[in-house]
């Protein structure tokens, strides 16, 4: 469980950033993290993993606070992948960067070789093992970057921002990836501003503006409200605005095949 | 003559195991508003680098065909010419701002054209006003908000005047109110100033509106080419990009042996043929 309790978060330059959040996530939960530009999004995660000690208020994993524990201690039930993958990779060859957690934890080479075959296949990523990151596009390194964080295996996976750059296809990997995840009781947290990533997927929609907390809810719920979501500076799902303008049409609809079963009933119905 | 001009374009980066672009031919016309889209790793970054000459000057590697823009062969002139002509907004506008007042970076093409005070004044004050960046001049780049920044780094390629504006991805960092006016602020240059527009996206819904054509890109050629109904229309979807949600749900119900006369690209354009099928 990742609980964050009155959390203040104040940058060295003044910047108060976060002005009191109140969050809990329990195992297994896949939520998302959305807001403007410079809500605390990123400030907030970088909490979960303890790169960031909060100035007021206390985070706690799987009950142990974050202030009396390090980053290193952390590492193994939380994983972060940032928003930049180029702030993270460093390694001269995918396998490296992959493997790199793995040796670092000790594990024994033939296991580590297994683990990362394993992680590169789900990625769509074994064509690449042996080439340098910095050869792939800015989406493969994106994946990269996930590769090498998802192969510990850590309880607690975070992801920053994870859909930019990535195409439809990877976008769909993704989501299938985040719900198996989730079916083996890992907790997901993204990061994102993609509405329509999110309409898919339909987790628990946390909204942040301004460093505080102003919605917590389900993503028809929060996806929906015309209101909530433009002062949270993102746009409604297209499928949501269609719906809500068209008379005779249910208003929590999101995504794209929800909205087809529900347009083909009613043509079928009257006929 | 197309202000752009490909003619079987095939480029390979030195070491790389298969080329990055595979025969692409593509003419573009002056004025065009031109979205070029496909899979993650499909060739868009190097086409757009080979409008500005990045590929091949600065990124080697080999290079067949002919690439040429405004004119000019992209390999007899060297980035520095190029950049005149055509300019470049990246991704990430960090990489792109480096001056201490937005000001300075919008100034700093124009001086380096070697103009005279009184035209570098007068272009710095029309690319802010453009753009609407005017209030941010004193502003460090660094404080600014991921929209402003990308405003600022598109009115500092402005101020070099040029013909046509390569952006790749420039909205990818924003949240979607900034993504929306940034997208606004590239379709006035397109439309006012008559700028030759070429803009790479994953995410279609919001660029949509403003384009004339969309190329996809897929395993580096050109899989599908036309206006965005066109694309759409076909199985634009499974090449893996995102094609606007309502264009994929009209899309589906045309599948599903609906009556659909024409895809919709536009939420507008959606509601409207939703309420055909729902009262016909």
């Amino acid at each position: 469980m990742i609980a964050v309790e009155s959390l203040r978060y104040v940058y060295p330059n003044a910047n108060e950033v976060l002005r009191g959040i109140d969050l809990t996530i329990e195992d297994g939960d896949f939520v998302a993290i959305m807001g403007e530009n410079g809500a605390g999004k990123t400030t907030l995660v970088k909490t979960f993993n303890g790169l960031l000690k909060p100035t007021d208020g206390r985070v706690l994993i799987d009950d142990v606070e974050t202030k009396k524990t390090s980053v290193a201690a952390l590492a193994r039930s939380v994983g972060l992948v940032f928003q930049n993958p180029d702030h993270q990779l460093f390694c001269e060859t995918v396998r490296d960067e992959v493997a790199y957690s793995l040796r670092n934890f000790g594990y024994p080479l033939d296991v580590i070789e297994r683990r990362v075959r394993g992680i590169l296949e789900t990625l769509d990523l074994m064509p690449y093992i042996d080439s340098s990151p910095f050869m792939l596009s800015g989406g493969e390194r994106k994946r990269v970057a996930l590769a090498s964080v998802l192969v510990s295996n850590p309880k607690h996976i975070v992801l920053d921002e994870p859909t930019i750059g990535q195409d439809y296809q990877q976008k769909d990997r993704l989501r299938n990836f985040i719900v198996q995840l989730n079916a083996q009781r890992k907790t997901v947290v993204v990061v994102t501003h993609d509405v329509e990533f999110v309409a898919e997927c339909k987790p628990r929609v946390v909204l942040l503006s301004g460093g505080r907390i102003t919605a917590d809810g389900t993503a028809e719920e929060i996806l929906t409200d015309g209101a909530l979501v433009e002062r949270a500076s993102l746009l409604r799902p297209q499928i949501s605005l269609l719906f809500s303008s068209v008379s005779g049409l249910p208003r929590d609809v999101i995504d794209v095949f929800s909205a087809k079963a529900i347009i083909s009933n009613v043509v079928r119905g009257r006929k | 003559m197309p202000i752009i001009d490909i003619k079987n374009l095939s480029f390979s980066y030195a070491g790389a195991p298969r080329p990055s672009l595979n025969n692409i031919n593509l003419e573009v016309e002056k004025g065009e508003f031109v979205i070029v889209t496909g899979p993650s790793g499909c060739g868009k970054t190097t086409l757009c680098r080979c409008l500005n000459g990045l590929v091949p000057n600065f990124y080697t590697g080999e290079l067949t065909g002919e690439v040429s823009v405004c004119g000019l062969d992209i390999r007899r002139q060297p980035t520095s010419v190029l950049s005149r002509h055509v300019g470049f907004v990246f991704q990430s506008p960090e990489n792109q701002l480096f001056s201490l007042t937005a000001e300075r970076d919008v100034a700093f093409g124009p001086e380096n054209l070697g103009l005279d005070r009184e035209e570098i004044r007068k272009r710095v004050e029309w690319a802010l006003k453009v753009t609407g960046t005017e209030v941010l001049r004193d502003r460090a780049p660094y404080e600014l908000s991921g929209g402003q920044q990308q405003r600022v780094a598109i009115a500092s390629v402005l101020a070099m005047e040029p013909e046509v504006m390569v952006l790749d991805e420039p909205t990818s960092f924003l949240d979607p109110k900034s993504s929306r006016e940034i997208l606004g602020v590239v379709a006035k240059l397109n439309r006012e100033l008559g700028i030759t527009v070429i803009l790479v996206e994953h995410r279609l819904d919001l660029a949509t509106r403003h384009s004339d054509r969309i190329v996809v890109l897929d395993k580096g050629v050109v899989a599908l080419d036309g206006p965005p109904r066109n694309v759409y229309g076909k199985e634009a979807h499974l090449i893996g990009i995102g094609v606007p949600k309502v264009a994929l749900l009209f899309h589906l119900l045309r599948q599903d042996g609906l009556q659909i006369e024409k895809i919709p690209v536009t939420v507008e354009e959606a509601e409207k043929e939703l309420r055909r099928i729902l009262t016909d």
